[in-house]
């Protein structure tokens, strides 16, 4: 009822939209309105300035699956490893290679020597938080792209400070493909009353 | 109107308040100053922040809790621009919901802001054939892309120039908005909208006290009531405070960017340098903030 009220009340106000059109005609006038007050830009954050074109970021850990991390917890340093590419049959069975699975598997991308860390092509050992830039070997476009805040989901400030996701964190690196979603309920369709 | 011809807005306002007064009769929870104020943007600084003030108590008042109306006005120099990548859009809606969420959308009746569009990879982009209720077990469906749509931000925007009170208008920084309080709920705005991006509030707006996001804009999330406009603001709540739009962070595949459009080491500029980028109906010259690009 009240909001009944106040729409006539506003149609007998007509003589407000009268002026309204003058205010439209005369729009530039508003340049010292308080409302459109333009106020200084923030200052853009360091987080912003060392950016995206450095060799490394800083972002988020690794989604590691629980009592996965370290590997030097199981794989004891001490043990030979075993360099033939071959099907695993007693741990790490969940993992399901589908990501060039023909040319490639674990030491491809693990570290022989050092099982806690990954290794580049050209044998250069990173941590798991550098891992962006294995996967930016093959994925040279997709990695700009990120780094310039294209690729990928950013939150935080589009002036200043944003945390970056691994590449991982939205990719599986052994099926990466970007899994299918439920999507939230469609909107109800207008209904026409009689 | 011929009687009117001696007597000032001001004089005339005020006999026009005594009359809307004896019809209002029941409505004494209406503010009086946010409906026979002036213009939001002929507004001084103490008058708006009385009506801020005013409006605060109210919302605080209704919603049981504090609710804060911000007026952070544009920054220097800074255009806001959108950008949206065609290739990542899943149609998952989260965008959607968030926006809800954020911007104190009616939940009942149901007031979306963003409308995802389902199309078909053989006919490209045809809104004729778009399908926003598709309802999928998971998406995305095989042989179909999504296209969000929301306001377009346009520079050249066609529900400002039809708005017959002023109501609605573009800021410095790009963001068209509207002022509640002057909206005369004639939905000329809606119909001129190329894009579908203004919505009505048909009847008085649901939204649980619980579920209100009390951040709020005096230009953009405030609570609404029945009989006026809404639309996309960019979040103007968040954004004029640099932080992103709710939907940007809310998309799962990172399809939707967002920032400065000056700013030469932005989002956006990386884009426009690199990507295959359109609008949407260009041949409208509408001149759209809101890009749309193919990132892969």
């Amino acid at each position: 009822m009240l909001s009944n009220v106040s729409l006539r009340t506003r149609r007998i106000l007509l003589a407000q939209s009268l002026c309204g059109l003058l205010l439209a005609a005369c729009g530039e006038s508003y340049a010292n309105s308080a409302i459109s007050e333009v106020v200084s830009a923030a200052p853009v954050s360091e987080a912003h300035e060392a950016g995206p074109d450095q060799q490394t970021l800083e972002v988020g850990p690794p989604p590691f699956s629980e009592d996965i991390f370290p590997c030097t917890d199981c794989h004891d340093p001490e043990l030979e490893v075993r360099g033939k590419k071959r099907e695993l049959k007693f741990e790490h069975t969940d993992i399901e290679l589908t990501h060039a699975e023909e040319n490639r598997w674990c030491l491809d991308c693990h570290d022989g020597a050092d099982r806690d860390m990954l290794h580049l092509a050209n044998g250069d050992v990173i941590p798991f938080e550098e891992s962006y830039r294995l996967c930016g070997q093959c994925h040279g476009d997709k990695l700009r792209d990120w780094r310039n805040g294209v690729h990928g989901r950013r939150v935080g400030f589009w002036n200043g400070a944003k945390s970056y996701l691994l590449c991982v964190n939205c990719h599986n690196a052994h099926s990466p493909q970007f899994p299918a979603l439920e999507p939230e309920p469609a909107p109800f369709r207008p209904v026409r009353t009689p | 109107m011929s009687g009117c011809s001696t007597i000032d807005r001001r004089e005339f306002m005020c006999v026009a308040a005594g009359c809307a007064a004896a019809a209002m009769g029941s409505c004494s929870d209406l503010t009086h100053s946010a409906f026979f104020r002036d213009h939001l943007r002929e507004l001084t600084k103490t008058q708006l922040d009385e009506l801020v003030g005013e409006l605060e108590s109210e919302y605080s008042e209704r919603f049981g809790r504090e609710v804060e109306v911000g007026t952070t006005g544009p920054m220097k120099g800074v255009e806001l621009a959108y950008a949206l990548d065609l290739s990542r859009c899943v149609g998952c809606r989260r965008c959607v919901y968030a926006c809800v969420e954020e911007n104190n959308q009616s939940r009942d009746p149901q007031v979306h802001w963003i409308r995802v569009l389902e199309m078909d990879n053989e006919r490209g982009i045809d809104f004729e054939h778009a399908d926003a209720y598709y309802d999928a077990e998971q998406v995305p469906e095989p042989d179909k892309f999504y296209l969000p749509v929301a306001c377009q931000q346009c520079r050249n925007p066609a529900c400002v120039k039809t708005c017959p009170t002023g109501a609605t208008w573009q800021e410095p920084d790009g963001i068209t908005v509207i002022d509640y309080d002057w909206c005369i709920g004639c939905r000329c705005c809606v119909s001129a909208c190329p894009y579908g991006a203004r919505h009505f509030n048909w009847s008085e707006p649901e939204l649980p006290a619980e579920e209100l996001n009390p951040k709020t804009h005096i230009l953009g999330n405030r609570p609404r009531t029945k009989g006026v406009v809404e639309k996309c603001t960019f979040c103007i709540h968040r954004t004029r405070e640099g932080r992103y739009p709710a939907c940007v962070e809310a998309c799962p595949v990172g399809a939707r960017k967002f920032g400065d459009l000056h700013d030469p080491d932005g989002e956006i500029r990386h884009i426009f340098e690199n990507k295959r980028v359109f609008v949407l109906k260009a041949e409208l010259n509408t001149r759209p903030r809101f890009y749309y690009f193919y990132g892969a």
